[in-house]
């Protein structure tokens, strides 16, 4: 039943996060959680979906776990009991729901979990994803992604990691730990290969979801609704990104009929909120320069400069090597080749395909073909991504001589 | 309340502390002295200490029909152990604020390990 997987997917980490807060554990929750699941996949159909769904999935799910706490014998079973006994609040739609799935982002998130762990915990918990298919997207064995997350609920535990919101001097750094997270997510989607794409698909739309989330639970951290904006641009663009044979289609050669203008649009609408409240970052930016690429109807009308500029201006917060190669890129559209292979020559970047593609293509445009070619023939050592080879191959095969 | 240790591992290879003027040296005592003051005064003081070089160590082991002493580190790995503070602290993101205030003052890593919890009686 597709609507009650939908919907399904949209309140669990909703039951997850109030059970928790509940009973002050990961494992009950979500255990109880997925029990209310299987109840729900009995009665629904013959029932109907009820009118609030969430309540009625975290009621059920709230005595599956008292059963399951009854019946266990705990070492902390006196202390289990007063919670059960202190705690007999009717369930909320909104507000304290809200706040609860606000603790559960920041608890996966944590600084003090590994990143892998992090991402397949907040997938699995706020996503509501099942291993095998966190796995799957993944690219990694069911068991090896079932350890991880064992592994991590099992530090939390231990090491007492807290559930709740971090305080508000730690709030800047650990909502960046929460947009690493989502971002990873969304591009472990985004650059995948067509062999896995539908389960790909759904991981950048997870992760638009979950930036949907955190931008109503935290509505003034422009970083958050910078992050969503620059999602929402980059995923419009998806299906103009592959040619039907698997080939990648670069931005330049893209049919921008093709772009989802919706997505467009809100992407815009985003920036310029964030615009106007002039506390720009990392995530601001790059979605600033994604704007100026979809404002433009045709490749010929994209405003360089003010790409120049928006990286330039990146550059100052985030003075990495790959952040000043995507400037050359924009550079070399205004002063030209030669100036912009002279940036990009002085970057440390020999291990990374897309500095060896960058230079291939600028050699190409100024003639200089042996070393275009070789450019192009590092590219390709260096890159993992199929669709990406098939496009620096083609280039490479169309130098002459 | 929970307990961490917080360890401070040396690494041989890492010579900044040799280094030191005695000024220096001076400056990083006051630093930990602070710190130490700090967390005594907050409540969260359990123990620490810093400890001997390693060529002072000694090696007990009876696991065997009789007791081997010998002289020498127990375990082979490069880094070991210099000093460490033993807290008391509500949970790890409280532990982790001490870490960086002892972090920054013994200007070195400082490892947060929680303890395992007491069984209850």
């Amino acid at each position: 039943m597709e609507s009650l997987e939908r919907v399904y997917r949209e309140e669990f980490g909703r039951v997850v996060a109030s059970l928790t807060r509940r009973f002050g554990d990961l494992d009950v929750a979500e255990d109880a959680a997925g029990e209310a699941l299987l109840v729900a996949l009995e009665r629904w159909p013959v029932d109907g979906v009820p009118a609030n769904p969430g309540g009625w999935l975290t009621t059920t799910a709230t005595r599956k776990a008292i059963d399951r706490l009854r019946r266990e014998s705990h070492r902390d079973a006196k202390h289990q009991a007063a919670h059960m006994l202190h705690d007999d609040t009717p369930h909320e739609a909104t507000g304290v729901v809200e706040d609860d799935r606000l603790r559960l982002i920041f608890t996966c998130c944590h600084p003090a979990l590994a990143p892998e762990a992090r991402v397949a915990l907040t997938l699995r918990l706020l996503g509501g994803l099942t291993v095998p298919e966190i796995a799957a997207a993944f690219l990694v064995p069911e068991t090896t992604m079932g350890q991880r997350i064992t592994r991590a609920k099992r530090k939390i535990t231990a090491a007492h990691i807290p559930y709740r919101v971090p305080c508000a001097a730690d709030l800047p750094a650990r909502v960046d730990a929460v947009l690493a997270v989502l971002y990873l997510v969304f591009n472990e989607g985004y650059l995948s290969t067509s062999g896995d794409a539908p389960l790909r698909e759904d991981l950048t739309a997870e992760a638009i979801r979950l930036a949907r989330i955190l931008r109503g639970l935290l509505p003034d951290a422009t970083e958050v609704t910078g992050l969503l904006a620059l999602m929402l641009l980059i995923d419009a663009r998806r299906t103009a990104r592959l040619a039907p044979g698997g080939e990648l289609i670069t931005l330049d050669e893209q049919d921008r009929s093709r772009w989802d203008r919706a997505a467009i649009d809100e992407g815009h609408a985003l920036v310029r909120e964030c615009l106007a409240l002039g506390r720009p970052g990392r995530y601001q930016l790059l979605a600033a320069i994604n704007a100026v690429h979809t404002d433009a109807r045709d490749v010929r009308d994209t405003d360089w400069s003010q790409i120049a500029a928006l990286y330039t201006q990146l550059a100052g917060i985030d003075p990495n090597p790959i952040v000043a190669l995507n400037r050359a890129v924009a550079i070399a559209e205004l002063d030209g080749p030669e100036v912009a292979l002279a940036l990009v020559d002085a970057l440390p970047l020999d291990a990374y395909h897309a500095w060896h593609a960058t230079r291939a293509d600028l050699l190409r445009r100024l003639g200089r073909s042996e070393e275009a070619r070789a450019a192009y023939d590092r590219a390709l050592g260096l890159s993992d991504n199929a669709a990406e080879a098939a496009y620096l191959s083609r280039r490479r095969d169309q130098l002459g001589g | 309340m929970s307990q961490y240790f917080l360890a401070v591992n040396h690494d041989p290879a890492d010579t900044t502390m040799d280094e030191m003027t005695p000024a220096q040296m001076q400056e990083l005592f006051a630093a930990v002295d602070a710190f130490n003051t700090e967390v005594k005064e907050q409540g969260a003081w359990v123990f620490a200490g810093g400890l001997q070089p390693l060529e002072m160590s000694t090696v007990v082991d009876n696991t065997g029909a009789q007791p081997v002493i010998t002289d020498g580190p127990y375990a082979e790995s490069k880094e070991y152990l210099g000093g460490f503070w033993v807290i008391e602290a509500p949970d790890l993101d409280a532990a982790l604020v001490w870490a960086q205030k002892g972090s920054k003052a013994c200007a070195g890593k400082v490892e947060v390990r929680p303890f395992q919890d007491e069984p209850e009686a």
